[in-house]
């Protein structure tokens, strides 16, 4: 059954010999990323501090770096990377599907009733 | 008690569950599926926070000014420690898997011992909650509430080699004590089954005389300016508003209160925070049955040890939504 692990991360470009081996290497992974993480949220780069799409470069770089760090946990450390396809569709594309829809819904409303407060004038009755 | 993993009768009956298209067994298949509702849960939790959030964009506290100790260092560490938790809760992931991995290989001796490091390891990352919250809810500078419920927190300009700072000055260091103490109403004295809160240990009036003989200090309001700083106002300013709009004076944060802005921000971090944090203490709780088990040998009679495998995902699970709490409470 051990054997049946499969050995690869990062596409190929990093191979491990055992299974043992593989989740130090990916302890090491998460590790670095959590230091950027910390790092740039104590120093907070003036070039990163740009708009983008309406957000922060650095907070857009935040929400990226965690979802690689979910990546890693859920493939690795949770052996989704060793479930049969069907089974692996069904919980990510759910939860990612209904996540989506959620946020953009309250995030779309939020930003609306900021609106109304800051400019001083109300649009509609709610 | 072979009915988790081995023979169930099913086998070979393709209507009767004894086909797995998905080659998972049905304990693990329900535990992902359970998983998988939580994280729904979360993600509405969080979404949530993201709704209050931009309704108050322009005011929300800045969380690097918030969390900012850490425990038998004084001084001023913002994240430091929500990281180590961080690395803590991964090291202990790290931990179950590799219990997990031992298991696969039948290891009685090595199943045992690392699951007994990811018991430890939680139970620290619990503790370290515990003293977050702890440290939360005492506050440290204390602020003024006004009428319409904002926040005024009190501060002065210094230079740090050669920087001007606006550097946060306690209510405490500033207040002139007019010895006027308002005895707290229990229950037992005058009107029967009434009470109230702690008082805070100063009036808003001597806040006001104290900001008054101290001419450097000036006051902070929650407003953010472009750079993504709060706003100083001017003494006269300063001097005006706690004088005309100060109600109230608020240490440290709770459900109501919380002298580090608005209070749905300490609603919202205890609520999230709370919820994880119980996550993890039944996931330590779960881990400690699985261990006595591992320890009896129930999975070695058994001949498999898939139950750790399924608590080893609910404990991922955990360290997975620790990663999003992190990012959304203390990073963005």
């Amino acid at each position: 059954m051990a054997d049946a692990h499969k050995l690869e991360i990062l596409r190929g470009l990093i191979k491990f010999k055992s299974n043992t081996q593989k989740i130090w290497g990916v302890l090491i992974l998460l590790s670095i990323v959590t230091a950027v993480e910390v790092v740039l949220g104590i120093y907070k780069p003036e070039a990163l501090m740009t708009q983008v799409l309406s957000m922060k470069l650095l907070n857009w770089i935040f929400i990226i770096l965690t979802i690689v760090k979910a990546y890693y946990i859920t493939w690795d450390f949770m052996h989704m990377r060793d479930e049969t396809k069907a089974l692996r569709r069904m919980v990510v594309w759910t939860a990612v599907f209904l996540i989506c829809y959620l946020i953009f819904i309250l995030l779309q409303e939020g930003g609306y009733i900021e609106g109304v407060y800051s400019s001083e004038y109300i649009k509609r009755d709610f | 008690m072979d009915t988790t993993v081995a023979n169930t009768g099913t086998e070979g009956k393709t209507w009767g569950g004894g086909n797995q298209p998905l080659k998972a067994s049905y304990g693990k298949m329900m535990m992902w599926f359970f998983i998988v509702s939580d994280a729904l849960t979360f993600s509405g939790f969080l979404a949530a926070y993201g709704f209050s959030r931009f309704k108050f964009i322009g005011s929300w506290p800045i969380a690097d000014e918030v969390f900012t100790h850490v425990p038998f260092f004084h001084g001023n560490y913002p994240m430091i420690y929500v990281a180590f938790m961080t690395f803590i809760l991964i090291v202990s992931s790290v931990t179950m898997v590799l219990a997990v991995d031992a298991g696969h290989h039948m290891q009685k001796g090595k199943v045992t011992i690392y699951m007994f490091l990811t018991i430890i390891f939680g139970l620290i990352f619990v503790g370290s909650q515990a003293w977050e919250w702890a440290t939360f809810i005492k506050g440290d500078y204390g602020a003024i509430q006004t009428k319409g419920g904002n926040i005024l927190q009190f501060g002065e300009y210094v230079t740090v080699d050669g920087v001007e700072k606006f550097k946060r000055v306690a209510i405490s260091d500033i207040a002139i004590d007019a010895h006027g103490d308002r005895v707290q109403h229990e229950r037992k004295s005058g009107i029967w089954f009434l009470s109230e809160g702690t008082l805070p240990s100063y009036t808003v009036e001597e806040v006001y005389n104290g900001l008054e003989a101290n001419p450097d200090v000036l006051v902070r309001t929650q407003t953010l300016t472009a750079e993504g700083e709060k706003t100083v106002l001017t003494r006269e300013e300063s001097l005006k508003q706690i004088k005309e709009n100060g109600k109230l004076v608020v240490e440290g944060a709770n459900l109501h209160v919380n002298e580090y802005g608005t209070s749905l921000f300490a609603d919202f971090f205890f609520f999230i925070t709370g919820f994880h944090g119980f996550h993890v203490f039944s996931g330590v709780v779960i881990n400690i049955i699985i261990w006595f088990n591992v320890i009896l040998g129930t999975y070695e009679r058994r001949g498999s040890y898939e139950m750790v495998e399924k608590v080893g995902l609910y404990w991922h699970f955990v360290d997975l939504v620790w990663v999003f709490v992190f990012t959304f409470f203390y990073l963005v």
